[in-house]
C-alpha cells in the first residue's frame, strides 16, 4: 500500500523534532552527561505522590467530569487568585488538561480558521508551529533578538500582524531562552493588541519558575484578560511532567468550544493524576518555593561558569535554562552540539532546533544535580581550549 | 547567610565557586564566612555518612535511654559531661518527657556496646537507669537514604 498517498497530507507535511537522534547516541555513552532534558530533576514531593496511591486505594478508578474535578477546578482558581491574582470562575472557566500541551492544542484548534495566521515568537518551545499546522492554520513566525533579551517587543509584534492574524502564542518564561515579559513588556503588546480581535495564548507553564521577580500573566494587563486563554500546569512547577496535569482557563464563551475538543477528544484528564493535583494545589507552595531556590543557585552557577570560560549569555531570569551565545567558536549550533557530544560527551540542544532565530546559540538545562553542571563546564571548557588550539593550528598552515 | 550554612549543611563538598554562586555571595565573602563559621565553632566539622553494612566492617549502633537525678548547682550538664567524653558515644541529647538523655552508642560488636552500658554508663553516680534499644536497621541519616535507589531511569525526550 502507498501509505503516502492515503494519509493526510498536512500531517506528513510537519517535521518531526529532530534531536531523537542524538539521544539515540547518548543512550549508548559511558559517563555521558545530559543538559538536554528539559524536564524537573525532582521527583513529585511524596505528599503529592501519596494523595495519588490513596485514590487508588479508594478505589477513585473512574472517569471524573469532562471539565476535571469540580474540587482540583476549585483549588487551581484559588492557586491562580493566591499567586497570581488571576480570577477565573471554576464552573465555567477552567478544564483540566493532559498536560499543558493538550491545552495549546485545544486553544489553537478552537481559535483557528483554515488559512487564519498565529504569530509565534521563536526561539521557543517545538509544539507551536506543528499544532497550528495542524489545526489548519498558518504559523508565523517572528524571530526575537538576543539584545532585547529574547524579549517580543511591540514593533516586532506590529510588524507581524496582518488582516488574517487569529492568535499570538505568548511562550514566556521561555524555553529555550529563559527570557521573561516583565509587566512593563506586556503593556507595550497589549497596547498593540487593545482594540484588536487578537487572541493571546499565553503558556505560562514557567510562571513558577522566575528568579527575582514574580511573573506577572498578560491576562492582567488591562483590556486583556478578554482576549487571553492562559495554559498552565504543574509539570514545572511541582515536578509532576509524568502526571499529565495542565488548565486552560480563559472567557467563557472560549472555555464552553474548548471543553467540547476535550470532551470528544480525551473525556477527562487521567483520575489519579487529578486526585494528586488537589493535593499539590492545597499543600504545594512550600515545594514550589523550595524547588525555585535550589534551581536559582544552580541557574547563578551555570551562568557564571559559561561566562568564565568565554561563552556570553544574557541572565535568564525564568524557567530552567541558559541560551549562550556560542558565535566566538566559529563552529554552527548543530555542528557544536554534536561536535561537544562526541568530544567530551555532554548533551546540549542546538539553538535551531527552537526554530529560526536560534542560529548561535545552545541551550543548555540546569534541571540537573550541581555536580553534573560542574562537570559538564570542566568539559566545557576542554571543548573550547581544544577547539581554540585546532582553530590557531589551522589558521597558522 | 544562613543560606549558605543550608547549602553547606546539605553538601560540604561544593567547592567555594559553587556556594558564591549558589548563595548569591562572592568567592572572597564566602572564603571568609566559612573562616569565621570554623572558628566560632558555628560550623563543628565536616563528615561523611556511610553505610557500613555494604562494607566488611560489623557496625552497631544502640539509642539508650538513661534516667539520671540533676546535680545541685550544675544541673544536668555535668553528667552529661561525664557521658559524653566517651569516644563511643556518637550523640547525646537532653530530652523532655519521660527520661533524661537519650545516648547513642556504636561499636563493632553487640558485646563492645552493651559492656559499654553495663561497665560505664550505668554504673556513673547519677544515672538511676538505662534501656538500651538496638537499631536494627537504618533508613535514612541526615536526609540521606541507606537503601541503594535505582539510578533515574530518565527517557531521553525532547522537551
Amino acid at each position: 500500500m502507498n501509505y503516502q498517498q492515503i494519509m493526510s497530507q498536512r500531517i506528513q507535511e510537519v517535521q518531526p523534532s529532530g534531536i531523537r537522534r542524538f539521544f539515540d547516541i547518548l543512550e549508548e555513552m559511558k559517563d555521558a552527561i545530559s543538559l538536554g532534558v528539559g524536564e524537573p530533576d525532582f521527583v513529585t514531593p511524596w505528599h503529592i505522590r501519596d494523595a495519588g496511591i490513596y485514590s487508588l486505594e479508594k478505589g477513585r478508578t473512574r472517569y471524573t467530569s469532562n471539565a476535571g474535578l469540580a474540587e482540583l477546578r476549585r483549588e487551581i482558581a484559588s492557586y491562580l487568585e493566591r499567586r497570581f491574582d488571576l480570577k477565573y470562575d471554576f464552573a465555567s472557566q477552567i478544564v483540566v488538561t493532559v498536560g499543558g500541551s493538550e491545552g495549546i492544542d485545544l486553544a489553537l484548534r478552537c481559535l483557528v480558521n483554515p488559512g487564519d495566521e498565529v504569530i509565534i515568537p521563536v526561539p521557543s518551545f517545538v509544539c507551536y508551529g506543528p499544532l497550528t499546522t495542524m489545526a489548519g492554520g498558518t504559523p508565523v513566525l517572528l524571530e526575537t533578538r538576543a539584545e532585547d533579551e529574547f524579549r517580543l517587543t511591540p514593533e516586532l509584534l506590529k510588524k507581524a500582524i496582518t488582516p488574517r492574524t487569529k492568535a499570538l502564542v505568548l511562550p514566556y518564561p521561555n524555553n529555550p531562552t529563559g527570557a521573561v515579559m516583565e509587566r512593563s513588556d506586556l503593556e507595550a503588546i497589549a497596547e498593540v493588541l487593545r482594540g484588536t480581535d487578537i487572541m493571546v495564548i499565553s503558556d505560562e507553564i514557567y510562571s513558577e519558575l522566575t528568579y527575582g521577580m514574580h511573573h506577572t500573566s498578560i491576562a492582567n494587563i488591562p483590556d486583556m484578560y478578554e482576549r487571553t486563554i492562559v495554559i498552565n500546569g504543574f509539570s514545572k512547577s511541582h515536578a509532576m511532567t509524568g502526571w499529565r496535569m495542565g488548565y486552560v482557563c480563559g472567557p467563557k464563551d472560549i472555555i464552553k468550544q474548548l471543553l467540547k475538543l476535550h470532551q470528544f477528544g480525551i473525556m477527562s484528564a487521567p483520575t489519579v493524576s487529578q486526585y494528586a493535583a488537589v493535593e499539590a494545589m492545597r499543600n504545594g507552595d512550600r515545594d514550589i518555593e523550595r524547588m525555585r531556590e535550589e534551581y536559582d543557585g544552580r541557574r547563578r552557577y551555570l551562568v557564571e561558569g559559561l561566562r568564565r570560560i568565554g561563552l556570553p549569555c544574557f541572565e535568564p531570569k525564568g524557567a530552567f535554562y541558559v541560551f549562550p551565545d556560542i558565535r566566538s567558536t566559529g563552529l554552527s549550533s548543530d555542528d557544536f552540539c554534536e561536535r561537544f557530544l562526541m568530544e567530551e560527551k555532554v548533551a546540549v540542544i542546538s539553538g535551531t532546533a527552537f526554530g529560526p532565530g536560534g542560529e548561535g546559540f545552545i541551550r543548555c538545562c540546569y534541571a540537573t544535580s550541581m555536580k553534573d553542571i560542574a562537570e559538564a563546564l570542566t568539559r566545557m571548557d576542554n571543548f573550547l581550549t581544544n577547539l581554540r588550539k585546532k582553530q590557531a593550528r589551522a589558521a597558522g598552515n | 547567610m544562613t543560606k549558605l550554612l543550608q547549602l553547606l549543611e546539605e553538601d560540604c563538598t561544593l567547592t567555594h565557586e559553587q556556594l558564591a554562586a549558589m548563595a548569591n555571595m562572592t568567592v572572597e565573602e564566602v572564603d571568609a564566612a566559612i573562616k569565621k563559621y570554623e572558628e566560632d565553632k558555628v560550623i563543628l566539622g565536616y563528615q561523611a555518612i556511610v553505610d557500613w553494612n555494604t562494607t566488611d566492617r560489623e557496625d552497631v549502633t544502640a539509642l539508650i535511654e538513661v534516667k539520671v537525678i540533676p546535680q545541685r548547682e550544675e544541673g544536668f550538664d555535668r553528667i552529661a559531661e561525664r557521658i559524653y567524653q566517651y569516644d563511643e558515644v556518637e550523640a547525646l541529647y537532653l530530652m523532655s518527657g519521660a527520661f533524661d538523655f537519650t545516648v547513642i552508642i556504636s561499636g563493632r560488636t553487640l558485646r563492645e556496646v552493651a559492656s559499654f552500658v553495663s561497665d560505664r554508663l550505668a554504673p556513673l553516680e547519677g544515672v538511676t537507669s538505662t534501656a538500651t534499644h538496638f537499631i536494627l536497621k537504618k533508613y535514612k541519616e541526615k536526609h540521606l537514604i541507606f537503601e541503594k535507589q535505582a539510578p533515574g531511569e530518565r527517557e531521553f525526550i525532547f522537551v
